[in-house]
């Protein structure tokens, strides 16, 4: 599972659950692997992205790269910046771990880098 | 300024061909071309006289087209051979400019709704000698391809003696016909029973007007079928599903002659196979009537075929049992129950989430499954937000087909928009398996009245055997 993804999932469909965000990452297994990168994209994608929760969640993995803690201004043609971020965004990975809904405490696992996120009969 | 027409020929593959007008009109909106057509084209006919105001836009269309095979720059177009060659002979110097002695050029003769001998082929070429060719013949990847087509009709037997159409003219380009082979599920690595035809995933991504960099989902991901064909057009995809061993690659293999499926059977492994991994993002095991996308999450796209219950389940986790609960030992290794998720609430769900979470503008592109006797538009699926841009038939059998749909919504919901309860679509599993238990019932009876006069025959026969000895 990405970090992209980590950053558009809430668990608010949870009885009782009201926000649900963001998850939280417990990682046993992480790779980084190589991604084709395309500026246009991670430009593109910036705006949807909440970036407080991507940069914690980024250095919970140990993988923030130093980058800055607020989104600077003009970044569409920093390319450095960019790639950064492309790395922070597509290339880590969580192979093995859990999401854990930061409300309810409910674990998802992350199996060969697949986040099951089935809820049991009695929850829905 | 008025602009300049010029006249092309678009010669289609004829597989699929209920959709090629909804896809030429597709691709002809997303690239914002302009074309005219010469003749209001029929669905069954394999070629199409249109206009573009430039060579560059015939060449767009093309590069994204998936039912187109060629399109050719209409040089001249008669009923008979004596009619198009003294047409071509009067428009002989404008050919001039092509055929200087430094470019390669071949012709070729295509035949269509008719075989011709190779030989036959060569002696209609011979036709054309007064072309000002001048450079070297070369038969592969030559500069300049030239088409001679004779039309015979698109009913393939007894064909009539003479074609009813002979067009001539200039290759610009061709469609994507080789991605179709490349995509094929023959050689596929990761696929299942209800995997999608590579030409309709095309087809379905083409509706939906991809664009490279566009961020799309299917909720029903399956084998990931669908994936694949937005990633060809550059799409980042997402994909979801409730079948854990699916997504993990554990069912049963669909190959017949596969025992045991391979270790990394899933669909990470197709994105690879066809070098498509930079477009993956990821898939999730989850049930669709529990949403995990954040309420502001927005996709390009929505592309998707539900499961119609017959040869894979519609299913949602749940119990019949009341206040039933987990117990705390098990829940670790507890598999979730499952029951009915029917058609009708599928659509209503899918609709739903497509008005909340596609962008304005955005298309959902998804199946569903209708009988044909019972069909009108007013028993598809509908949602305020969303309007049906396109609708083809696929026949499934003599009664059944299923229909590819295309919304764009054209605006956010209201509250109440996003709680729709009702559902007045007909569910086609319920129906489907009412008329199979007629048919079977009626089956059975034929067989043994069919036996019953067999052995009626059978007796009579012996008695008038053994009357006879």
């Amino acid at each position: 599972m990405k970090l992209l993804t980590h950053n558009v999932l809430t668990s608010k469909c949870i009885r009782g659950v009201t926000v649900g965000y963001p998850l939280l990452i417990k990682a046993t297994n992480v790779k980084v692997s190589e991604v084709e990168f395309k500026p246009d994209f991670v430009a593109k994608v910036l705006p949807k992205i909440e970036w407080d929760v991507l940069a914690n969640a980024a250095e919970s993995l140990g993988h923030w790269q130093n980058l800055p803690k607020e989104l600077p201004n003009n970044y569409e043609n920093d390319t450095d910046f960019l790639k950064k971020i492309h790395r922070v965004l597509l290339e880590v990975e969580v192979i093995q771990g859990e999401l854990i809904c930061p409300e309810s405490g409910r674990k998802f696992p992350i199996t060969n880098g697949i986040a099951n996120m089935l809820l049991n009969e009695d929850e829905v | 300024m008025s602009k300049c027409w010029k006249k092309y020929l678009l010669w289609f593959a004829q597989e699929h061909i209920e959709f090629r007008i909804a896809e030429i009109e597709s691709l002809l909106s997303l690239f914002k071309i302009d074309m005219r057509y010469d003749e209001k084209p029929l669905n069954q006919e394999p070629f199409w006289l249109v206009e573009f105001t430039s060579e560059t836009d015939a060449q767009l269309l093309a590069s994204r087209s998936v039912s187109l095979r060629n399109c050719i720059e209409l040089w001249g177009r008669a009923n008979s051979l004596e009619h198009l060659h003294s047409t071509l002979k009067a428009k002989r110097d404008l050919f001039v400019p092509h055929f200087h002695s430094q470019k390669s050029f071949k012709i070729e003769v295509e035949t269509f709704g008719k075989h011709f001998s190779q030989n036959e082929k060569v002696s209609k070429l011979e036709t054309f000698d007064y072309l000002p060719l001048q450079g070297k013949v070369k038969l592969k990847n030559p500069d300049v391809c030239l088409q001679y087509i004779e039309y015979y009709g698109n009913k393939h037997l007894n064909p009539p003696e003479l074609p009813y159409e002979i067009f001539f003219g200039k290759l610009i380009a061709s469609g994507l016909r080789q991605l179709i082979q490349k995509l094929s599920l023959k050689t596929r690595k990761f696929i299942g029973n209800t995997t999608m035809d590579p030409q309709l995933s095309l087809l379905m991504a083409n509706q939906a007007q991809i664009q490279s960099g566009d961020i799309i989902l299917d909720p029903f991901v399956g084998s990931g079928s669908l994936l694949v064909a937005a990633a060809e057009f550059g799409a980042y995809v997402f994909g979801s599903d409730i079948d854990y061993l699916m997504l993990h690659g554990k069912t049963k293999p669909s190959r017949i002659k596969q025992k045991k499926r391979a270790e990394d059977e899933n669909v990470y492994a197709n994105m690879k196979q066809y070098h498509l991994e930079s477009q993956y993002l990821d898939v999730l095991i989850s049930d669709f009537t529990t949403i995990f996308w954040k309420p502001s999450m927005q996709f390009d796209a929505i592309i998707t075929d539900p499961p119609y219950g017959i040869r894979e389940a519609t299913e949602r986790v749940g119990t019949e049992k009341s206040n039933y609960v987990v117990s705390e030992e098990h829940l670790a290794t507890h598999v979730p129950a499952k029951i009915e998720y029917g058609i009708p609430i599928i659509y209503r769900d899918l609709l739903v989430f497509a008005s909340k979470h596609l962008k304005v503008s955005g298309k959902l592109v998804c199946w569903f499954p209708v009988f044909r006797e019972d069909y009108n538009e007013e028993c598809l699926p509908t949602h305020p937000c969303l309007k049906l841009i396109a609708n083809c038939e696929q026949p499934l059998s003599k009664v059944t087909s299923r229909r590819l749909l295309t919304f764009e919504k054209t605006r956010p919901p209201s509250i109440e928009e996003l709680n729709i309860e009702y559902s007045t679509i007909q569910d086609f599993r319920d129906k489907y398996f009412t008329i199979r238990e007629e048919s079977r019932k009626e089956k059975r009876l034929k067989n043994a009245s069919l036996k019953k006069e067999n052995w009626e025959k059978y007796m009579t026969n012996k008695n008038a055997v053994e009357v006879h000895k």
